[in-house]
């Protein structure tokens, strides 16, 4: 087995799962109907997509690792999910700024890995991309709206981009298995994609009247499994069940 | 693909949207009987995270098994990615009828700007004169509008 294309698939299925995880706490909860219901289709997406990647990580791992022994047995050091998808959700501008940053990047992410040497990374890219499509043109929406909106959505949405703007930088500064994974040729050089999600941002941005915020110290760890506080507790809700009653089923 | 087996599947339904076969929805992608006389059906998610499918994987079990065939074994397919515009005609007729309005084709609809309204038809008395409410409704698959002629929200069956 390859252990940087299984590490490089498991950070993919981290980050969705842990993003999906945190959208799903708007459940009952959205600022509207339609928008509760929006927000939790789209951790439905992202959950569905870190089956896939969970999955073919089970695949390449062997023995008896199947994809919920890695979702629900794997404690906070051997995630390796951005930090970006595990900040609270805020107020709803926080977590719209959140989807919007992480969609932006998932969006030029997935355009490339759709075309991997890689079939079945390809192939899960492929699908996920149609559904990330939906996701960035609703969070740029809501991005707009916000930002353009009256002085108080604004000024959340100020607020928002000082609280999340550290965690970008992660993005773009690869771990050890995606520079082994983009030399092997089966993922983009992450670092490259800096440029289109800047632009895209500007664009956005501009229109949104939000200020686009200078370069900054960039925040980093999550790619090697050192989280901010805030997994530790995402854990412990997402994997209580499997933790207190091992092997539990429907 | 195989006729026989094509008859059955007709009688499984889409839990979410009954009046959808399997077929129908193109989720079908291939049928192939092995040489040990197991039965394989290739299926494609419609949505990755659709909740539906391990339930359509059952139900294509129990209705394969009813007819005889108990060596079954379903294998999801993920290349090439589900669209609708695998969708039969007959099923975008019976979505309409069942009061959800069906994907327009791809070529004309899926790429849409930010705020961009597709001009989607209201399933209940055909005006074009209709507006989104939300992008996402009730199901991963479906869009929430309203008619503002006949006033009626419905579900518009996005095109993906």
């Amino acid at each position: 087995m390859n252990d940087f294309l299984f590490k490089y698939i498991l950070h993919l299925a981290d980050n969705a799962l842990i993003l999906g995880h945190r959208n799903s706490e708007w459940c009952g909860h959205g600022p509207a109907l339609e928008q509760d219901i929006a927000i939790t289709n789209i951790s439905l997406d992202l959950i569905g997509q870190a089956r896939n990647f969970f999955q073919y990580a089970a695949e390449l791992k062997g023995t008896d690792t199947t994809e919920d022994s890695l979702a629900y047995l794997r404690d906070a050091r051997d995630f390796t999910n951005l930090l970006l998808v595990e900040q609270q959700n805020g107020d709803w501008g926080k977590t719209i700024l959140r989807q919007f940053f992480m969609s932006n990047y998932q969006f030029l992410l997935y355009n490339r890995l759709q075309e991997s040497k890689n079939a079945q990374l390809a192939a899960i890219c492929a699908k996920a991309l149609k559904e990330v499509t939906y996701h960035l043109k609703w969070s740029s929406e809501w991005v707009i709206r916000l930002g353009d909106g009256t002085d108080e959505s604004h000024s959340r949405m100020i607020n928002a981009l000082h609280d999340l703007w550290p965690y970008t930088g992660e993005l773009f500064i690869p771990a050890p298995y995606e520079k082994q994974a983009c030399e092997e040729g089966i993922a983009p050089d992450v670092s490259e994609l800096k440029e289109g999600w800047m632009q895209n941002l500007i664009n956005i941005f501009d229109e949104a009247k939000l200020p686009v915020p200078p370069k900054a110290f960039a925040q980093t760890g999550g790619k090697t499994g050192l989280h901010t506080e805030y997994l530790g507790y995402i854990l412990a809700d997402m994997q209580f069940l499997q933790r207190s009653y091992p092997g539990n089923k429907w | 693909m195989n006729q026989k087996i094509l008859d059955i599947l007709a009688h499984v339904a889409d839990p979410e949207v009954p009046v959808l076969s399997v077929l129908d929805l193109g989720i079908v992608r291939d049928i192939r009987m092995q040489d040990n006389g197991e039965l394989e059906i290739m299926i494609t998610p419609t949505y990755t995270g659709c909740p539906a499918m391990d339930m359509i994987a059952a139900n294509i079990r129990m209705e394969l098994s009813a007819n005889g065939y108990v060596q079954v074994k379903i294998t999801n397919v993920l290349s090439p990615a589900w669209t609708t515009d695998w969708m039969s005609e007959e099923g975008k007729q019976k979505l309409k009828d069942y009061g959800i309005a069906p994907p327009l084709p791809k070529q004309q609809a899926c790429r849409s700007e930010l705020f961009a309204e597709q001009a989607v038809q209201c399933p209940h008395c055909n005006s074009y004169h209709t507006t989104r409410i939300s992008e996402f409704g009730s199901t991963a698959c479906k869009a929430l509008y309203q008619c503002r002629d006949c006033k009626e929200p419905f579900d518009y069956f996005k095109c993906h």
